[in-house]
């Protein structure tokens, strides 16, 4: 069961190495490996606006789409027949080769983080040595695409969304990346899969205090990254329309979409390698263990979704440079010190509580500085 | 209290709703429960005061509708969907009776000012609104055949309003009857009034009438 994939892949390498020369074998495995993402890929996005859908509906005690197949399971088949014979709109004096990059540019990056991301037990289609590099610099391209989307556009609406977008994403790249260093610290490799298999026998990174707050800052900044609420300022309905993607319509529409959900799943994913112990898990499959983290991750961003109001764009920005940037420097210097008190243990009360105090009191002190100005309350002798 | 202590607090309240609305029967009421109603398949039952389009009344029989084609309704009507053609008869004047009464219910607001206005009680708001259809032009126009509905009708979605139109019209219709009557009488006794005072003048007549044929022999 474990290894059900590893298995069916092999099976198919071995059937064409019996009929093809060994070249063709490569060739077939590499093959496999690009299918299985790319089909992965929309399939999950596809789902997840069900899942959407249904959990911020039942959150608002509302049922959710329930009409196209039980359950409403084939709405994402009937979402996508709509999507796909809607008029593709191109305004007249867009810049017409821009507005027709943009939505590739955009879900190229989405996809290709897939291929760094351990699904499970040898399961990671690509195993990088710069893993976590890659995966940085190629969900960061994801910008250019948004801006691209803005600027070729041609509509003051995407601009304002598109500036905003890259203002937030690159603010929000900083703690995130800070937030990563921990991690390769203890582990001492960017290869997704050593991180993973540094994990082992429950030891997850969360379970740790620097690890714990690492999760925290690492989730949130990806969920800026890929501009869901509460930091969808990029694409915020009630001031501009629909942001970048204004004028967008169809499946180029459906396109941003789809990157949209696939940087959520792979924002989750990533944390879920990174910080709880990834596919590692008792009893059940390794891929069964990552998907469940991943989509308890994901459920926790539809969550946010529906309880949060849309932050304000000073808000947005004091948050990611005077709050988790300085945060997740200080959980570096909080890693050394575990690092060095823990003596290669994963868990000893010196190594755990000296990170722990040290955190505390810097979240503290940046929570009394960070307090923002509140007049004092007027009293009024005479009224009363 | 500390950073995102608000944010926690908020979270538990929707995840409560999101665990309630598997927990709690939907329609209940309470909190969390499901509000839904699947709409084609449940219903909520209609209010008696609920309106959306209009109908014309009749009492028994299909021809003999109350509605006398006095216009008031379409000149109230503030987007002027209704038209009205008196009907007339092989003389060529026009009888109390539409021939034509159009409604455009593309046009229609649903105001219920045609209801309001219509001094004969013929013209009430109905609880019909499923009439989607794909041709705008010709099923949304609705004719007099279409419009008219029985006052049994009227009486099984507005039975209050059914009581009252039908006790005002009754009242209605008892006052003219005397007034009818008492006009009747008025005449009756006008006329014998008359008739006295013409045998009067006839008596006088009678006696003035020498001078009279004298007056009239004059130019003779
Ligand atoms: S419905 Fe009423 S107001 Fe309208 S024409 Fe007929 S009698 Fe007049
Ligand atoms: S309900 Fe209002 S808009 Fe509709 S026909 Fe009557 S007066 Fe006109």
């Amino acid at each position: 069961m474990d290894q059900m994939f590893v298995n069916i892949k092999a099976a198919l390498v071995g059937l064409s190495d019996k009929v093809f020369p060994d070249w063709v074998g490569v060739l077939v495995s590499i093959a496999v490996s690009i299918v299985a993402i790319a089909l992965l890929g929309p399939l999950i996005m596809m789902y997840l606006t069900l899942i959407e859908r249904k959990v911020v509906a039942r959150m608002q005690n509302r049922i959710g789409p329930n009409r196209v197949g039980k359950y409403g399971l084939l709405q994402p088949l009937a979402d996508g027949v709509k999507m796909l014979i809607k008029e593709d709109i191109v305004p007249r004096n867009a810049d017409k080769v821009l507005h027709l990059l943009a939505p590739i540019l955009i879900v190229a990056p989405a996809l290709l983080v897939f291929a760094v991301l351990p699904f499970g037990r040898n399961m990671t289609a690509v195993d990088l040595n710069v893993g976590i590099l890659f995966f940085a610099a190629i969900s960061s391209i994801g910008t250019i695409g948004i801006f691209m989307a803005a600027w070729g556009s041609n509509n003051k609406f995407s601009v304002l969304g598109g500036m905003r977008s890259v203002a937030q994403m690159i603010s929000y790249e900083i703690p995130m990346v800070m937030s990563v260093v921990p991690v390769l610290l203890a582990v001492g490799s960017l290869s997704t899969n050593a991180i993973v298999e540094a994990q082992a026998d429950w030891h997850w990174f969360v379970f740790t205090p620097w690890g714990f707050l690492g999760c925290v800052i690492f989730f949130l900044c990806g969920v800026a990254e890929c501009n869901r609420s509460p930091f969808d300022l990029a694409e915020a309905e009630s001031e501009i329309i629909a942001g970048f993607h204004t004028e967008y319509s169809g499946m180029k529409f459906a396109l941003f979409y789809m990157a949209e959900f696939m940087s959520a799943f792979t924002i989750s994913g990533m944390t879920t390698t990174l910080f709880l112990g990834g596919w590692q898990g008792p009893l059940l499959p390794s891929w069964l263990w990552f998907f469940l983290k991943t989509y308890g991750l994901i459920f926790i961003m539809l969550w946010f979704r529906a309880t949060l109001p849309r932050l304000r764009v000073d808000q947005l920005m004091a948050l990611a440079w005077k709050f988790l940037l300085p945060l997740s420097l200080v959980n570096i210097v909080a890693t050394c010190i575990w690092h060095f008190l823990s003596d290669e243990a994963f868990f000893t009360p010196a190594a755990f509580l000296v990170p722990l105090a040290l955190l505390v009191f810097s979240y503290w002190g940046l929570m009394k500085l960070n307090q923002p100005y509140m007049p004092e309350k007027r009293v009024y002798p005479l009224v009363d | 209290m500390f950073f995102g202590l608000g944010i926690l607090r908020g979270m538990n309240i929707t995840l409560m709703n999101f665990i309630r609305s598997y927990t709690r029967k939907r329609g209940s009421g309470e909190i969390g429960a499901l509000t839904t109603v699947q709409y084609p398949e449940e219903r909520l039952p209609e209010k008696e005061k609920f309106r959306n389009f209009p109908f014309l009344i009749y009492d028994d029989k299909p021809e003999d509708l109350r509605c006398v084609a006095c216009d008031i309704c379409a000149q109230d009507c503030p987007p002027r969907c209704i038209y009205i053609v008196k009907e007339t008869d092989e003389a060529g004047k026009p009888m109390k009776k539409p021939a034509v009464f159009d409604i455009d219910f593309t046009v229609c607001m649903n105001c219920g000012i045609c209801e309001e206005v219509c001094p004969f009680d013929a013209i009430f708001m109905d609880h019909e609104f499923e009439i989607a259809d794909s041709d705008r032009h010709d099923k949304l126009l609705y004719h007099r055949d279409d419009l008219l509905k029985t006052n049994e009708h009227f009486h099984k979605i507005r039975p209050n309003d059914g009581r009252e139109v039908d006790t005002r019209l009754a009242e209605a219709k008892e006052a003219k009857a005397k007034k009818d009557e008492a006009r009747k009488k008025a005449a009756e006794a006008k006329a014998a009034a008359k008739a006295k005072a013409e045998a009067e003048k006839a008596t006088e007549a009678k006696e003035d009438k020498p001078p009279e044929t004298e007056k009239e022999s004059d130019p003779q």
